[in-house]
Parts: C-alpha cells; sequence; structure tokens
C-alpha cells in the first residue's frame, strides 16, 4: 500500500482534505455552479465573486472523496485574485496534468501548488475526482446551473 | 460466538475452498506488481469458473452457429444445447415448466421488458383517468425503479424501510389500494443485504390480486430461490451474478401469465407468420425472444448451473453466512467503522463507512493492498439516502472467499484509518 499511498495521497491533498480552504457558501455570490460526478456520487458547489475581467474570491462547498475535496480546496487558492482569461487556461492545464498528457508535467512555474495532483494519472478510477471543480468552476463562469463530469 | 463460527467453518472445510478456488483462474491472479488478489466484489458480479470459460470456447470454436434457424448438423447442436438450458434453468429455480424461462440480456433487460410489458396490461384504457398504482420498496436498485417510471400512467409507492434496513411491513397493507395492481421488490438487497420475507409479502398481495415482481438477481448464487414455494408470478436474474459470463439473464413467467403477457419487442424469431400489415407470434417462450439471442452466454449459463449443481451448495452457503458473521464482528470491533444495514436475513454483503473517511477513499486505499470491493452508491440511490451516506463501501462475499481474507481487509481498514483518518 505504502508505495501507492505516498504517491497519491501527497501529504498536502491529506491536509486539504482535513481543513479545506475557502469552504463556505459565499453570500452575494456573482456565479454559483452545482457540480456532480454520478458514477462516485462527488457531489459540490463552487461560488465565484468575479467582474468580466477578475476572479477576486472563490469559495465552495459539498461532499467529496479527500482528492475532490483537496483539489477544490487548492483551486481556490490558486484562482484567486486572476483574470477569467488565466482561470480559464489553468482550468485546462489541469485537465491535461490529472490525465498525464501535459508536455512538461514537472514545470514547477507553470502548475505550482497543482503539481501535487501529477501522479493522478496513474490512478485513472480517480481522476475525475480531481477535475469535478474545475468544470464546475469553469461551468460557474458560463452561467451554467449544474455541470457533471459525463459531459464532453 | 467464535465457537459456533469455528464449528461452521469446519462444516465447509478449509479442503474445500481451496479446491474450490482452483475452479476460478481468476482467483489465481496477482495485482499490482505482486499482491494476491482478495476478490470481495462478488455482488458487483462473479469471477467465471474454467467449465464455464471452456463452455465458451467450445461452441466459438465447434458448433457456431445461430439457433432455430438453421437445418445443419452445427445449428442442431446449438439448438439442442440452448434448449436444454432452458430445462438446466427451470431445475436451477424449480419452476414448473421449462416454457417459464426466457432468456435476456440481464435483470435489467428483464425489468425493462416486464415494466413496458405489464404497464400496457395493467393501466386503464377506459377513459376513467383513474391513475394505476404500483408498489416497489425503498431498497429498490436503480433498475427496479427507473423502468417502472419510464412508464406512462403509472403511480408509483413505495414501501419504506425501517432503520436497520428491513422493510417495514407494517406499511404494506396500508399502501395497497384498489387502484394498486402490482409489486416488484427485491429479493435480497445489493446494497445492504438484507434477505426479505417474500413469502409473506407475496401471500399479502396475492390476498389484494396483486401481480408480483421479483428481482432476484442478488439471491439467486446465495439461497435456494425456488419459484414455486415463492409463488411469484415473474422472477429475473442475471448471469454474471452466478458465475456465467455477462450480457444474459434469466426472465421467469408463470405460464398463464406468460400466455398473456404483451409483446414488447418484436422481430425474427418470435414470429409465426408475418404479413405486410400483421404478424402472428409464437408461443412462449419464443415470443419473448426476438432476435439472435446471446447463445454463448446461454450455453455458458447451462455449464455454470451444471457447476453450481455439482458442487455442495448447502454447506458453501452455510460457509457464506459464516463469512458474513465473521466479517460483522471483526469490523465492528475495529474502532470507527459504522456497519450499514443491519437486518437479521443477510446474503453474504457487508456495507460500512468509516468516520470521516470517504468511501471511495477506502476503496482505493483497500485496492492498493490487494483487495476488490465496490465504493459507491451501488445503484441504490434512496436506500443511500435513507441511511444518510453519500456512499457505502461494500464487501461481498462468495463461498471461495476465506477467513483469511476478511483478516486481511480488517488489517487493510485499520491502515486506512490510520493513513487518512483525523
Amino acid at each position: 500500500m505504502d508505495e501507492h499511498l505516498q504517491s497519491l495521497y501527497r501529504q498536502m491533498i491529506l491536509e486539504h482534505n482535513r481543513s479545506p480552504r475557502n469552504f463556505f457558501p459565499m453570500k452575494g455570490c456573482t456565479h454559483c455552479s452545482e457540480g456532480f460526478n454520478p458514477i462516485c456520487g462527488d457531489h459540490i458547489w463552487v461560488y465565484l465573486h468575479a467582474d468580466s475581467e477578475k476572479i477576486d474570491r472563490l469559495s465552495f462547498t459539498g461532499e467529496g472523496c479527500a482528492i475532490c475535496k483537496a483539489s477544490a480546496s487548492i483551486m481556490t487558492e490558486c484562482l484567486q485574485g486572476k483574470a477569467i482569461v488565466e482561470a480559464t487556461t489553468t482550468a485546462k492545464d489541469f485537465y491535461l496534468l490529472a490525465q498525464g498528457t501535459a508536455p512538461n508535467m514537472d514545470d514547477k512555474e507553470r502548475f505550482g501548488k497543482l503539481l501535487v495532483f501529477a501522479t493522478l494519472h496513474r490512478y485513472p478510477a480517480r481522476v475525475k475526482c480531481a477535475t469535478l471543480a474545475w468544470h464546475t468552476m469553469l461551468g460557474a463562469l458560463n452561467n451554467t446551473a449544474t455541470v457533471t463530469t459525463e459531459e464532453p | 460466538m467464535s465457537l459456533v463460527l469455528d464449528k461452521r467453518v469446519t462444516a465447509s472445510s478449509t479442503d474445500a475452498i481451496t479446491k474450490i478456488r482452483q475452479e476460478f483462474p481468476l482467483l489465481q491472479r496477482t495485482v499490482h506488481d505482486g499482491l494476491p488478489l482478495a476478490y470481495l466484489d462478488n455482488a458487483a458480479t462473479t469471477p467465471v469458473p474454467n467449465i464455464v470459460q471452456q463452455r465458451l470456447i467450445s461452441y466459438y470454436s465447434s458448433y457456431t452457429s445461430n439457433i432455430h434457424r438453421g437445418l445443419h448438423y452445427l445449428s442442431v447442436e446449438a439448438t439442442r444445447q440452448y434448449e436444454d438450458t432452458r430445462k438446466r434453468v427451470q431445475m436451477f429455480i424449480n419452476a414448473a415448466h421449462q416454457d417459464e424461462v426466457i432468456f435476456t440480456h440481464g435483470t435489467t433487460m428483464s425489468l425493462n421488458m416486464l415494466a413496458q410489458a405489464l404497464s400496457k396490461q395493467i393501466t386503464n384504457t377506459d377513459n376513467t383517468n383513474t391513475e394505476t398504482e404500483i408498489i416497489l420498496t425503498t431498497m429498490e436498485h436503480h433498475s427496479n425503479i427507473v423502468p417502472w417510471q419510464l412508464q406512462k400512467n403509472l403511480r408509483i409507492k413505495y414501501l419504506p424501510m425501517l432503520a436497520n434496513g428491513e422493510l417495514d411491513l407494517d406499511a404494506l397493507p396500508k399502501l395497497i389500494s384498489n387502484q394498486t395492481k402490482l409489486i416488484s421488490i427485491v429479493h435480497a438487497s445489493n446494497s445492504i443485504g438484507t434477505i426479505n420475507p417474500l413469502t409473506e409479502i407475496i401471500r399479502i398481495c396475492k390476498e389484494h390480486g396483486l401481480i408480483t415482481v421479483v428481482d432476484a438477481a442478488q439471491s439467486v448464487g446465495h439461497m435456494r430461490v425456488d419459484v414455486q414455494a415463492l409463488d411469484c408470478d415473474y422472477l429475473v436474474f442475471s448471469g454474471h451474478k452466478i458465475y456465467a459470463p455477462t450480457g444474459i439473464g434469466v426472465l421467469y413467467g408463470k405460464r398463464e401469465r406468460l400466455k398473456q403477457l404483451p409483446v414488447v419487442s418484436g422481430g425474427g424469431g418470435a414470429i409465426m407468420q408475418v404479413n405486410l400489415d400483421s404478424t402472428s407470434f409464437l408461443p412462449p417462450p419464443a415470443r419473448f425472444e426476438a432476435g439472435t439471442p446471446n447463445i454463448s452466454g446461454v450455453l455458458g449459463l447451462d455449464s455454470a448451473l451444471q457447476f453450481l449443481m455439482k458442487i455442495d451448495l448447502p454447506s458453501l452457503w452455510q460457509h457464506e453466512e459464516y463469512l458474513l458473521d465473521y466479517a460483522t464482528t471483526t469490523l465492528q470491533n475495529i474502532k470507527g467503522v459504522r456497519i450499514i444495514g443491519t437486518a437479521t436475513n443477510k446474503v453474504s454483503i457487508l456495507s460500512f463507512v468509516l468516520d470521516n473517511i470517504h468511501p471511495h477513499d477506502i476503496g482505493t486505499l483497500l485496492d492498493f493492498e490487494g483487495i476488490a470491493v465496490r465504493a459507491s452508491h451501488h445503484c441504490t440511490h434512496p436506500t443511500m439516502k435513507h441511511f444518510k451516506v453519500p456512499a457505502t463501501v461494500r464487501a461481498s462475499f462468495a463461498f471461495f472467499n476465506t477467513k483469511e481474507e476478511i483478516d486481511l481487509l480488517a488489517k487493510a481498514i485499520t491502515k486506512t484509518i490510520k493513513a487518512l483518518g483525523r
């Protein structure tokens, strides 16, 4: 177990799972979307406070596994204060990272904290756990009320 | 307690279990670079014994042909074997006649066929606007809820569960009104293991003239299922949960019922005569088997049933009971484990959750130890809602599982709590 355990459940993931950041429903949010993974039942809400250019605050609530919660928590930290264009690019980068198809899987400058998910692609059954929050964030930006991991 | 358990384990000796394990190639393999596999996901699907695998090879290498359609040597042979399987299924579930056995692709298809055909039969066509009611339970698999929801003009009432995961039988007579025409009910719950007292439930429903449908997917390989003793009108199950291939299932119906059942799927093989504007159908069971069926699947099912009839099932079922008791006691002794579904009568299914650790994380960590379990809602959202959990971890045992595998499970759970608990 141990080798896999350390590879998938990195300390940062466990820590964010235990005490998720920005874990509350945001009053006065400008965007909100509900995300659902019908296969495993992970179910979260992502809230944004943004103008047409920039996201200044993010938060999330809901129920999910450690990977799902940690991913959502780390996402809310990473995107705080980011331009919407940049958030969208980062989401696309994250998908590639999670699936193990990013051109530079160890690019610290590009991925920063997100690199804790660089080994996720070895566990294909869990990739969607990590991408749910990002789908939901993009859904919120597009004013989509609900999104699922099963949409193309 | 442990003395009783020990006695039972000698009833089905370790030697017998070791011997039976050798019949299943899957149980010999390792996972994650060399870990022995502990296969505890039998409620999802069961491994296939050698005899079944050989039967598939034999069909595809020696008498590949279509059935009921060819005059040639191969087709005659395949047809004979296909129809012999009907007799085997008849024996296995103690049906009165072999023409009461219809082959389908599985439990879900059987239930969809029944929902479509029976709703045609029972919904009102007399413009009085009275709604027809049917009864399901909150313990059903989605495959025994959704097909009924898809039908028009049916109002579904649900028989609720008690806190321990048994059905609230007192509520049943009150649910039945003059508009109630049918009950479709699971024999043994796939997510929490509860065995429902069907003899009593069916008796009550018959008194009120209800058509009775039984979903036996989870019971049929783990306890005696006797359709005449149950006195149900219809009963369905899948091959892949009783050591046969996937994609093959059974729809049993009483002869008199099947004669009246509307056809919902038409095509070749089911017909007597087709004119450009009308068709006459063959009698059951052919009437309900339009199109080329899953011939190899049927033959695989035949071999699986032959296998089950050859081994000492009663003592192996006792071994499954022992495994459930032993696993329940062992897991209850681990701090932080909560068992979901504590009915008195259960098939060998143990669902549980851990404090503050999500079932999917548990499933992944158990997998790292070579233990295959299911961590999900088990296609039973309403059951999960009842217990106020999003999902559970489910260990489901077959007769080839061992006490050692449960010890391994317990050890891995303790390790999981240490790694992910707070």
